[in-house]
């Protein structure tokens, strides 16, 4: 992998970029997501999100098991409003 | 290490206590620390549906707001940083649905042109132009202000963060404020889970949490966190100007520079709460109501779903004052749904009062105006 090599698909986000936000501070999943938008495309975060966690253990010397993972939102998968639509609920 | 003193410790690291450091410091008061107990918007300003309306109905969000806009508009040059803040100014399209609404958009217009707020009423056939999808079924009137929009509010936090460190403001994410310390009745110190700073003056911009912090100086305001919903789409072409809201529909959405839409309703009722959870209900109805209201974006896929909070006060402005309680604390407290939009003046202001300058607008949003019972109601609210 280089620089170059696209990390986050949905946002376009480069691991030399991601490098760089971990360099100025940003040592956190949740701050680079909010910073950058990595893990907030269509995909949900699905490869960039463990890639930016390794990146991240190895950048800060921490173990995988420190760096905390950012919290599960639904839907699972992507569902159209439409759809959502017909789901019954309290309202 | 953190700071051992400092001239003013500002608990919150979201966007209205980063711009209070940016402000104080550009006032030449740079001993400054923040304290931020997670990582800077990880609160209500980073769960915020980043709209930015100056369409409101009483004179102090309208000033709030005006002022706001103005400094939104100028960012980088204000700042002297080089950030985009996706600023997006596709307006908001006010829809009414009943005469009673209407009339009291036409109330608020009066009221914003005082203000030199551009909004205008509608008639359905440019509501239609602007939004050519809406459905307009029912809906009685409708206001538009083409300035109003959007910005991001992780970027507009980022941009005051990284402004007032420029200055010398030291932002500690991750630190908690545990206590405030008064002695005879005077604020003496913070001690925090990193150390302990001494000080004279604290600034409460601790958003859902901004009551637990009066708490620590047995003062209680009425601040009330409660749970709202929001979620996100997939990006698509661009097709939405404005964000579309409706206070008695009780909606709200807009698409994003990227492409996404960001869309919420307010709850009924919700209980006094600190919780951030999802629920499955939000999703149906959010659903359905967007569906009806704007039915081509039932082909939108959703991707997120979030919650934050809301901090309520009983008029639905906020407490924008030195307590006169306890010298020396200042609040910049209960956005009831609008701090985002507002804090650029809500900073210059805060900054103003604690450097003892003339305050740039005339404002009155003192905690004791709830005492004295006789409060102007905000009544566009979602």
């Amino acid at each position: 992998m280089t620089d170059d090599t696209i990390i986050c698909r949905c946002e376009d986000i480069t691991l030399g970029e991601l490098r760089e936000m971990i360099e100025q501070g940003f040592t956190t999943l949740d701050e680079i997501k909010r910073v950058s938008r990595l893990g907030m495309g269509p995909c949900r975060g699905n490869t960039c999100l463990e890639l930016a966690a390794r990146e991240i253990a190895r950048m800060t010397g921490k173990s995988m098991e420190e760096i905390k993972m950012t919290t599960n939102r639904p839907p699972i998968s992507g569902l159209k409003l439409k759809e959502l639509a017909e789901v019954k609920s309290d309202d | 290490m953190i700071k051992k003193s400092a001239d003013v410790v500002i608990i919150g690291g979201g966007v209205v206590g980063s711009s209070i450091a940016f402000n104080l410091a550009k006032n030449g008061c740079n001993d400054v620390v923040i304290l931020e107990k997670n990582f800077l918007a990880s609160g209500s300003s980073g769960r915020c549906a980043a709209g930015i309306r100056q369409q409101w109905g009483t004179e102090m969000n309208c000033k709030l707001a005006k002022g706001s806009m103005e400094i939104f508009e100028n960012i980088n040059e204000i700042l002297e940083v080089e950030r985009n803040i996706d600023l997006k100014q596709g307006g908001y399209l006010l829809l009414a649905f009943s005469d009673e609404e209407l009339e009291q958009f036409r109330k608020n217009i009066k009221l914003q042109h005082k203000f030199d707020i551009p909004s205008r009423e509608l008639s359905f056939k440019e509501a239609k132009e602007i939004v050519p999808y809406i459905n307009l079924d029912g809906v009685e009137g409708a206001a538009f202000c083409p300035t109003d929009g959007h910005a991001n509010p992780f970027y507009v936090t980022q941009a005051y963060a990284e402004a007032a460190e420029k200055l010398g403001v030291e932002i500690n994410t991750f630190t908690k404020a545990l206590d405030i310390d008064l002695e005879n009745g005077k604020i003496v110190g913070v001690k925090t889970d990193k150390g302990y700073i001494k000080t004279d003056t604290v600034v409460n911009a601790a958003g859902g949490y901004a009551k637990d912090i009066a708490k620590m100086l047995g003062l209680d305001i009425p601040a009330k966190a409660e749970r709202h919903e929001i979620l996100v789409t997939e990006p698509v072409n661009q097709i939405q100007g404005p964000m579309v809201m409706s206070f008695s529909y009780n909606i709200y959405c807009q698409q994003t520079p990227d492409g996404s839409f960001l869309m919420g309703y307010g709850p009924d009722n919700p209980p006094e709460s600190h919780a951030t959870n999802s629920s499955w209900s939000f999703l149906g109805k959010m659903a359905r109501k967007t569906t009806n209201l704007l039915p081509l974006l039932g082909n939108l896929r959703v991707v997120r779903q979030w919650a934050g909070s809301y901090t309520m006060t009983p008029d639905s402005q906020p407490i924008i004052d030195e307590s006169k309680e306890v010298e020396g604390f200042y609040m910049a407290v209960g956005f009831s749904g609008h701090g985002f939009m507002i804090s650029p003046m809500t900073g210059k202001i805060i900054a103003e009062m604690i450097t003892g300058k003339e305050l740039s607008i005339d404002l009155k949003l003192e905690l004791e105006r709830f005492d004295k019972g006789n409060l102007i109601l905000e009544p566009s609210v979602v």
